[in-house]
């Protein structure tokens, strides 16, 4: 796919804003040992609530979890970054993001322990950011700026 | 279409190729710097508040003594006297058939029949029963039968013997211990005469109606050397204990004031019991209902709602200041106060009760240098907890427990300062059930152990306090060498000097003292 500079630099922008936010995230949540996801899953809302619930209240599932969640957070944002296998962190990412959202869906009648950072009807920001993360997907720009530049099948010459 | 791009190029690598692959990598860098950053600021708060922390947990619940069943005789199988018997691992089983339908489509039924199939058998057996109301004694008697936890057409065991009076269930030699859960004015007749057998007691609180028999039953139960234990199940309450070791360690600095409450806002909650339809004069027997209290012609409002009387009860001050009494003494090791007063009224509930439903008792420890409050109402709910209140810090007290540091605070003055410790907000939290005790670092943590979101679910098993209480009763029976329960006879006399000194101040309008070497309340 080939896009202009200004839409070249604007996905590229996108694709890293978003491997930041994952990168950064997992890894401090990997590197806090004592972290977990208990109170928040405790505190979701919506059809899926039992669910999360069940896990919070089950050791061993949510130690696994914990872990898996701070990897996939890790990986993914790595992968969006270094350009590399993006389209798979994308729909890795796009799917714990929607595991997010369904686990605190900001639906009329639902009322969360934690304070929320803006007003939200149905949209919120996590659902942005999955939007976002399936432009990354359908506009990909690591074959231009990014590690899969480098492999043989997509190398260009100047 | 741009030429670069659509030319193939199968050999080596440009530089431009290099440096467009790995074009991203500073932005690694830029997050490294955010994560140290991030780091940095946790280390320095994560600096431990309080050394051997993990010392001071509970050692799980001691385990059932083994030994011969012990044969029980209940006297008063009214609501709390059946709770008592779910405790005990009985339960009536058109109630197991009922939560067994709620369990359906309520979860909350689930665990609670979950917990209650879970519960570890105390090997005791219900021989013997007795209320004054057919149908409390009828439904005891079914519940009592009720041994293998079945519901309706389930096997069930022999049902307990029903005695009319509880002097011919104590003297039966069927029956090695008693359970008195009897209206108050009821408690210290039933416990002596039991005493009087031999009988081991569980006596639900408070200890006494009057001050003589107070007297009376400590000196009855000493000299028969009978195992015995008042109802106060808060004693099993992990997280009082946990309150012990911290304070002891000084975590919250000298205590000058202890400010405890009872916030209720229901006719339940005000002992505006429901009247059963199938009570009447010729299914309870009144006369024995009254006892030693002064003779009133029958009445159905007197029988359900009994605790609205001085004539059955011991109002606000023993009914509900007691809880909160026994924690503190549990804790702190209170002792009698060296004087109370008290102030309130009816001011809610004026429907002919002569107790108070508004109470405030002010009791003084001058040894200590501490004031205990006690202030309640029936009549709201605003919640105002359990709080001791140290010159570093303060503890609120609950099923949880939670340390917050005083600004002002000496001890913590130097981690204020330094940003490791925040005052206002908690530096340490306890969750029930969980193995450790948390010292508190991110936001999170804080905005949720503030709210108590963690406490309202326990990790692993969940427990009855009152099934722990009754089986630290029971286990002190059969090891039989003089071991007495946490809630011993000596524990309830001071509850209840201390209950009868602020009700006395509040009925007589003047400050109460105790004259510890008389043993009067002067």
């Amino acid at each position: 796919m080939e896009y202009s500079k200004g839409k070249l630099f604007t996905l590229v922008a996108l694709r890293l804003l978003i491997g930041w936010h994952f990168f950064y995230e997992g890894m401090v949540k990997v590197f806090t040992p004592t972290w977990t996801s208990k109170a928040y899953l405790l505190d979701s809302g919506g059809f899926a609530k039992p669910f999360f619930e069940w896990i919070a209240q089950n050791p061993g599932l949510l130690a696994a979890n914990d872990i898996i969640n701070a990897w996939m957070l890790t990986l993914i944002g790595f992968f969006l970054i270094l350009g590399f296998l993006v389209r798979p962190a994308a729909v890795a990412g796009m799917a714990l993001l929607g595991l997010y959202y369904i686990s605190h869906p900001p639906f009329p009648g639902i009322e969360y322990l934690f304070p929320s950072d803006g007003n939200y009807f149905i949209v919120n920001k996590t659902l942005v950011e999955l939007g976002a993360l399936a432009v990354v997907f359908a506009f990909p720009t690591s074959q231009r700026i990014g590690l899969e530049r480098l492999l043989p099948k997509n190398r260009k010459i100047d | 279409m741009d030429s670069e791009n659509t030319q193939q190029n199968s050999g080596k690598l440009s530089r431009r190729d290099i440096l467009a692959g790995l074009a991203a990598i500073p932005v690694f860098g830029a997050i490294g710097y955010g994560l140290f950053h991030h780091f940095a600021e946790r280390r320095k708060k994560n600096v431990p508040l309080l050394d051997d922390i993990q010392s001071i947990i509970p050692k799980g619940i001691p385990p059932v003594v083994q030994g011969e069943t012990i044969r029980l005789g209940i006297v008063g199988t009214g609501s709390r006297g059946r709770y008592l018997m779910k405790a005990l691992g009985f339960l009536h089983p058109d109630r197991i058939d009922q939560f067994t339908l709620w369990a359906k489509d309520n979860k909350y039924w689930t665990e609670y029949l979950n917990d209650f199939y879970a519960q570890e058998s105390l090997n005791v057996k219900i021989t013997a029963i007795c209320d004054v109301f057919e149908k409390n004694a009828r439904r005891g008697a079914e519940t009592g039968a009720n041994a293998h936890r079945n519901g309706t057409g389930g096997k069930m065991d022999d049902p307990p013997k029903r005695f009319l009076t509880y002097q011919e269930l104590v003297a039966s030699p069927d029956v090695d211990a008693v359970i008195v859960a009897t209206p108050d004015h009821l408690h210290v007749p039933v416990a002596l005469e039991a005493v009087k057998f031999g009988k081991h007691v569980y006596c639900e609180k408070p200890l006494s109606w009057t001050i003589p028999e107070t007297f009376e039953i400590r000196k009855a139960v000493k000299e028969s050397g009978i195992v015995f234990q008042l109802g106060h199940q808060g004693r099993q309450t992990e997280s009082y204990n946990i309150a012990k070791s911290l304070i002891n360690k000084d975590v919250i600095g000298k205590i000058s004031l202890i400010e405890v409450c009872t916030n209720r806002n229901d006719p339940n909650g005000a002992w505006v019991y429901d009247i059963d339809p199938e009570a009447n004069e010729k299914t309870i027997d009144w006369k024995q209902f009254i006892g030693p209290a002064p003779w009133h012609e029958f009445s159905l409002e007197r029988f359900f709602r009994w605790r609205c009387w001085w004539d059955y009860s011991t109002g606000l001050s023993g009914d509900l200041f007691t809880h909160e009494y026994d924690a503190l003494n549990q804790i702190l090791a209170l002792g009698i106060p060296h004087s109370a007063t008290a102030s309130g009224g009816i001011y809610f509930y004026k429907d002919g009760r002569t107790v108070p439903d508004v109470l405030n008792m002010a009791f003084e420890y001058p040894d200590r240098d501490l004031t205990l409050l006690y202030s309640a109402t029936l009549s709201s709910e605003k919640e105002r907890g359990k709080v001791i209140m140290g010159h570093d810090a303060y503890m609120e007290l609950d099923e949880t427990l939670l340390v917050v540091a005083d600004p002002k605070s000496t001890r913590y003055k130097e981690k204020i300062e330094k940003g490791i410790i925040e005052p206002h907000k908690p530096i340490f939290s306890y969750v029930p059930g969980q193995d450790k005790v948390d010292a508190i670092t991110t936001p999170t943590e804080k905005y949720f152990a503030g709210r108590g979101l963690l406490y309202t679910y326990r990790d692993g098993k969940t427990f009855d306090t009152s099934h722990l209480h009754l089986r630290e009763w029971l286990n002190c029976i059969r090891l039989n060498n003089g071991t007495q329960p946490s809630c011993d006879i000596d524990q309830s006399f001071e509850e209840a000097i201390t209950a009868h000194m602020g009700t006395i101040a509040f009925l007589e309008g003047r400050r109460t003292y105790w004259d510890p070497d008389k043993e009067q309340i002067i």
